[in-house]
């Protein structure tokens, strides 16, 4: 587990997890300066950033001192110099998330936004084209959220097991 | 003197058959290739399974100028007024092969992303099944194709309700039923 | 009857709706902010470290200047449906906007659904040229999440399946890469090749495409007999052949000044758009997670990181081309090393027992059934795995509840994270460049959407 930088928030939860270097637990907060923190300190990469609906697995392990939330983020960051990976997960809220967007320090992370925006409803300050990307604009739900349906369709011929 | 060695060289016919003859033996497919059967239609186009012996290996990229639609590849929500406009666009006549499992019915996908069958969209004259078909299958598909209009009505519009194809005629060539054979058992 | 030219305006205006998607298009100047142009001719010039040059941006434009044309879906590019919005001002391409969601499945919702074992067959079809690596991305974090140990042998055969895999993507990527400058006979020659790979898979695993063969804790079936013979010839066949496309392409001078020079990009633009794979090593950076993140026994193999210089297009055809190379030269030393032993771990919790052994034994009987119709439950917890696959980083976050089915599984495709390259290398291009940066870019559209 390598240590946080130095110029983190202070207050930062860390843990360790599997298949990374450090697991971080910001508050929505401290989760920008974090991220900046971790820039400046060589993660060059931000690889990955996702959105996890916890809507029926709310009591998931958590170190203690974080407050579980429905929705959480996820962000993957690398860095190619020391070839380390860091997990942060971001409680975002249950009825209306909303994080800071990493745009301005990363603008790889333009279209994955979107995408968590598009299929979970999470909402990220100073985005700069909060829009759908993968569904159809005029499309009304956020499909992956554990309250949405799969839609399937019954299938004749099939025992189906009714609406998911 | 000239005209004796006329006598080999006429070609009599009904029109109808020379006008399915036609059609059949250059069917041109417009691109509409969207997901993993576009990979395996392209290599049926392809050195190894060509497709250029039936005349189809020019797939044309307006729909306008093409006869038939290999709908290739799952369709989702987004996609399905693109793949009617091009349809749309298609002159008569005009035929849609519904090539996997996924346009055929859904598919593995059967969520709320992706149209449980293509054929809820455009009617579809042939269904190619498999995940994805190889391009044997495909040509089966084809070739299954070519027999609807060597068949067909040549007349009627696709719009105005033309049958897709008329009953099986006797000339028409069917698989032979197996005969099952009893090995080692005497009589 | 109504006026007609009012008609062909009303006409225009319905099928247009049916088709436009709104504000995910993109959207002409006077409704169009300086931070979204500025977002629209490239993302990362907003970067603080990266001065906006104001001429870049040609914010005194107006919109009777330049022109928005569609690059539809259905396109003759054979890249899939991708939707690209431009903006043109004669020949040269200013902004642009990739619409994307045309292959969205939903193949993340239909994953918690399906058990672990059938997973493979949902991840598989995302990046459909590269199956072998979807399903190694995420059978590996199952196994993560699983703690067991995979046997040697399928470790080996994995790894050699993946590069035979990777060599059957690039020539995908060289044959269409050719069709779309127009050079057919590339078309043909990669096809060709390829149908020497896909008949191995097909012995192996069943099936050409898709294949569902490497499952969690091993791979689905042992390799089988005579596969020295046929790998061998096909790495000779395919050795061969790639001088052949060096003749063909690589010193052609129509080639050379087609892709030459053509959609630069510097390391650290690639670097803020998270672009990973050919596109990140065209620039010079020597990132390869088989090398450097060393996963299954690529550190027990010999190949070298081929690594461009000028971040072009001709970059990133050279880098595919060696990487054809070196993954042949890695299926030699696989072919040589090759373990034997178990194709699959033996854990009786996570493998099947053998088919003959359900009618002898009542525990198998049980097994047996248990995984089938529930499926092997996976402890709680979260992992990021990432492999390198012939697109880049593709790495699969899953998230367990216990249960036999996934809570969360998330696939970061590296199509997806590149396509937010395009508008950047297009800016400034010509139309005819705008094909073949797509085709350089190599996106497949079923991991874009998933």
């Amino acid at each position: 587990m390598i240590p946080l930088p130095l110029a983190a928030p202070p207050g930062v939860v860390i843990a360790d997890v599997l298949a990374s270097d450090l697991g971080c637990f910001p508050t929505t907060d401290q989760y920008f300066d974090l991220v900046r923190a971790f820039k400046d300190e060589g993660f060059e990469m931000c690889v990955d950033l996702c959105a996890v609906d916890y809507l029926e697995h709310l009591d998931r392990p958590l170190p203690d001192g974080v407050k579980e939330t429905r929705f959480e983020i996820v962000v993957n960051l690398l860095s190619l110099s020391k070839k380390l990976r860091v997990r942060i997960r971001v409680q975002a809220g249950n009825e209306e998330p909303r994080v800071d967007s990493l745009f301005t320090l990363y603008p790889g992370t333009e279209a994955m936004e979107r995408e968590a925006f598009d299929l979970y409803g999470v909402l990220f300050t100073n985005h700069p084209d909060m829009t759908r990307i993968l569904m159809p604009e005029d499309w009304e739900g956020h499909p992956l959220r554990k309250d949405y349906a799969v839609g399937k369709v019954p299938v004749q011929f099939k025992e189906s097991p009714g609406p998911r | 003197m000239a005209l004796e060695d006329l006598q080999h060289n006429f070609l009599t016919g009904q029109v109808e058959d020379l006008v399915r003859w036609a059609r059949r033996a250059s069917v041109w497919p417009a691109t509409f290739g969207l997901a993993c059967c576009a990979i395996e239609m392209m290599a049926a186009g392809a050195a190894d399974y060509d497709l250029a012996r039936y005349g189809m290996e020019v797939f044309r990229n307006s729909p306008r100028q093409a006869d038939l639609m290999i709908v290739a590849g799952r369709v989702s929500q987004k996609m399905a007024p693109v793949l009617r406009q091009v349809y749309d666009q298609m002159m008569e006549p005009k035929w849609v092969i519904s090539m996997g499992v996924c346009a055929s019915s859904g598919g593995l996908f059967n969520n709320y992303a992706i149209v449980q069958g293509v054929d809820q969209i455009v009617p579809v004259d042939v269904y190619a099944p498999g995940c994805p078909p190889s391009p044997e299958t495909l040509m089966h598909a084809i070739l299954t194709l070519h027999e609807q209009i060597r068949t067909g009505e040549i007349l009627q519009r696709r719009s105005e309700g033309r049958p897709t194809h008329v009953e099986a005629q006797s000339n028409v060539w069917t698989p032979e039923v197996p005969v099952t054979v009893r090995v080692g058992t005497p009589k | 009857m109504s006026d007609p030219t009012v008609r062909v305006a009303e006409r225009v205006d319905l099928l247009t709706a049916e088709t436009s998607e709104g504000e995910q298009g993109l959207q002409p100047r006077s409704k169009t902010n300086t931070d979204e142009l500025g977002r629209e001719v490239g993302a990362v010039l907003r970067q603080s470290g990266l001065t906006l040059d104001p001429n870049d941006v040609d914010y005194e434009r107006r919109d009777d200047e330049t022109m928005i044309i569609n690059m539809g879906p259905a396109h003759p590019s054979t890249h899939g449906v991708l939707r690209l919005m431009l903006e043109l001002d004669g020949e040269f391409v200013l902004r642009t906007k990739p619409v994307i969601g045309y292959l969205h499945t939903g193949m993340e919702k239909t994953a918690e659904v399906l058990s672990y074992v059938q997973g493979g067959t949902n991840v598989t079809r995302m990046d459909y040229v590269s199956p072998v690596a979807n399903e190694l991305g995420y059978c590996m974090a199952v196994e993560k999440l699983l703690a067991i140990e995979v046997p040697e042998r399928a470790i080996w055969i994995r790894m050699m399946m993946a590069e035979l895999n990777r060599v059957a993507s690039h020539l995908l990527w060289m044959a269409t890469n050719g069709m779309d400058l127009g050079a057919t006979t590339m078309m043909i020659y990669g096809f060709r090749e390829r149908e020497l790979v896909l008949a191995f898979f097909e012995k192996t695993a069943g099936l050409r495409m898709n294949l569902n063969y490497v499952r969690p804790g091993g791979v689905a079936a042992d390799l089988p007999d005579g596969w020295e013979d046929d790998v061998l010839v096909i790495c000779d066949t395919i050795y061969e052949r790639t001088f052949e496309y060096d003749e063909l392409l690589t010193g052609q001078p129509i080639f050379r000044n087609r892709m030459i020079g053509v959609a630069p990009i510097t390391a650290e633009e690639a670097l803020a758009l998270s672009l990973t794979g050919p596109l990140l090593r065209s620039t010079g950076v020597a990132w390869d997670l088989r090398r450097a993140m060393p996963y299954l026994a690529y550190d027990q193999v010999d190949f070298d990181v081929i690594v461009g210089t000028y971040g072009d297009n001709f970059d990133r055809y050279a880098i595919r081309l060696n990487e054809i190379r070196e993954s042949v030269r890695i299926v030699r030393q696989c072919l040589e090393k090759m373990p034997s032993g178990d194709y699959r771990s033996q854990d009786p919790k996570v493998t099947p027992p053998p088919r003959a052994r359900i009618d002898e034994s009542m525990e198998a009987l049980i097994h047996h059934f248990k995984l089938f119709t529930e499926g092997f439950h996976v402890p709680v917890g979260e992992v990021y795995s990432a492999i390198e696959s012939p697109r880049g980083e593709l790495g699969c976050y899953l998230v367990s509840d216990g249960g036999p089915k996934p809570y969360r599984l998330h696939v970061r495709g590296p199509s997806f994270v590149n396509l937010q390259a395009v508008p950047l290398l297009m800016r400034g291009g010509l139309l005819s460049d705008a094909i073949t940066v797509i085709s350089s870019v190599d996106p497949i559209m079923g991991e874009v959407d998933r």
